[in-house]
């Protein structure tokens, strides 16, 4: 009995335990903003229709993000990892604007692209290319020399070498570094969602806590945490299709 | 005359706190379709050697030639395998050995059809669609093998292509190389730590000597060629030639050494 359980019925068990742990804390708080699950399901699955359009939109909002975010930095952190050169100057200054939460630059945002899509789109995609960057430029260093060397010697160019070989070894790194981006993107949504615009869960959440309506809030609530699983496997897979060679080592 | 020719070479680089002359003065022919073995103590260059033979390095001093051109870069019908990591683990066995044939502008199909011949050629058939974590360390370096036969060199150089095998799929392969060079007769240089394996495979052995790295000597070995050369006492009387030669060097005893 110590084979490990399938992926589905891990997820199971796992949503099994949250429900329980949730109807535990409801009943120990007895507050109406923690409504249990008994109350928040029912409420959950009346409003499928309308969370659904909202959910689409927030998914949507996210997911372009990450891949305008990833899209850029890829080139740009794989190029910079492999020139020294480049190197020397790009990476002073990855390490001083690493560190700022680039979410406070939400108002400016606001104030320039406005409160529609644009400046979420903006602010998620520049977190998303910061984690990356440093990602692929780190990945890009640690390529094995002789794996460069034996391609160059077939008389690869630096595209070649891009392609064959900087861009197919850093891509499991890139994989885990979107994956960790996943949630801080969906975090950041929600708070640009909830300040900016009429519809998104982030904004869903928000109005239905400002109407005191806590059912509807944590409907919207699992809403999100529904999407933020579905982006979060959506990357497993994409992974998992592009890099079929790391499950056959031995 | 000479098919590579390297003329009183010079290699130099910046270490760490001081230029260290890699070669120095090293002047080696090798005839087209000729096949050489070049053995030495660690850190005499041998490396270094065949990267400038390949074209991946350019000398201080002196000239490479190949083909009565100098080497201005990698050459397209030269084909370099190293000891490790010259196969992409991302790619298949198939992939893997038609990515000369890709870079150099083949197409997807026709490069994947010379790959599955060349892997056929060296016995892979059946492993074209594994990935090299699937492959033993031997089938590694027979998928290296492909990549050459694939892009029809007529100039292979390897590093110690097998020094990570145990003696008996050393011998193997030691015949599948013998097998490829009977079959398609490029020249070959092949850089090695075992005195055997020098004699079995070079008809010319190449004692280098370190610190710079030049040739001390050269060993005529022309009976080599043949599949049941280890059978042969003359075999022995050549591997008793060398080892007494890098003896004489201190070679054989040094931390890492020889192997003999």
């Amino acid at each position: 009995m110590k084979t490990p359980l399938s992926r589905p019925a891990g997820y199971l068990i796992a949503v099994l335990a949250l429900l329980l742990g949730w109807e535990l804390l409801a009943l120990a708080l007895g507050s109406p903003a923690l409504p249990g699950p008994l109350e928040a399901l029912p409420a959950f699955v009346a409003l499928v229709p309308e969370l659904t359009v909202h959910a689409l939109l927030s998914l949507w909002r996210v997911s372009i993000s990450m891949v305008i975010g990833a899209v850029l930095a890829v080139p740009l952190g794989l190029a910079i990892g492999r020139s020294p050169r480049a190197d020397s100057i790009f990476a002073p200054l990855m390490f001083l604007t690493y560190p700022v939460p680039k979410v406070v630059f939400l108002p400016v945002l606001l104030v320039l692209f406005g409160l529609g899509d644009v400046s979420k789109i903006v602010l998620i995609a520049t977190i998303v290319f910061f984690q990356i960057l440093l990602t692929a430029r780190d990945a890009a260093r640690a390529v094995p020399e002789g794996a460069v060397l034996s391609v160059r010697s077939l008389g690869a160019s630096r595209l070649d070498i891009a392609r064959h070989v900087v861009f197919p070894a850093a891509l499991p790194d890139i994989f885990t570094a979107l994956r960790i981006s996943t949630g801080t993107a969906v975090a950041v949504l929600f708070l640009a969602e909830s300040i900016a615009g009429t519809d998104g869960l982030g904004w869903f959440i928000m109005d239905a806590w400002g109407r005191i309506g806590y059912p509807r809030m944590f409907a919207g609530i699992l809403a999100m945490a529904i999407s933020g699983v579905v982006l979060y496997e959506a990357i497993e897979l994409a992974e998992r299709l592009t890099t079929r060679w790391r499950r056959t080592a031995h | 005359m000479s098919f590579l020719s390297l003329q009183d070479v010079s290699l130099c680089y910046e270490g760490q706190d001081r230029a260290v002359r890699a070669l120095e003065g090293l002047s080696l022919a090798v005839g087209r379709g000729e096949p050489i073995a070049v053995i030495g103590p660690s850190g005499c260059g041998k490396s270094s050697m065949l990267l400038l033979a390949a074209g991946l390095l350019a000398p201080t001093g002196g000239t490479v030639r190949v083909d009565d051109q100098p080497l201005a870069g990698p050459r397209r019908a030269t084909s370099l395998i190293l000891q490790e990591h010259g196969l992409l683990p991302w790619k298949t066995t198939e992939d893997n050995a038609a990515l000369g044939l890709r870079i150099r502008g083949a197409d997807r199909r026709e490069s994947r059809e010379r790959a599955r011949e060349a892997l056929d050629r060296v016995g892979l058939a059946e492993f074209a669609r594994a990935y090299p974590g699937e492959l033993s360390g031997g089938m590694r370096q027979r998928v290296g093998l492909a990549r050459a036969v694939a892009l029809d060199a007529d100039l292979l150089l390897m590093d110690e292509p097998l020094s990570a095998l145990d003696a008996l799929r050393r011998e193997d392969l030691q015949d599948v190389l013998l097998d490829l060079w009977r079959r398609r007769g490029h020249a070959q240089v092949l850089v090695t730590h075992s005195i055997e394996e020098a004699v079995f495979l070079g008809r010319r052995v190449v004692v280098m000597t370190p610190s710079p790295g030049a040739v001390r000597s050269i060993v005529e070995n022309p009976d080599a060629g043949e599949p049941g050369y280890r059978l042969d006492p003359v075999f022995h009387e050549r591997c008793a030639e060398l080892r007494e030669i890098l003896a004489s060097e201190g070679a054989l005893h040094a931390e890492e050494g020889v192997r003999t």
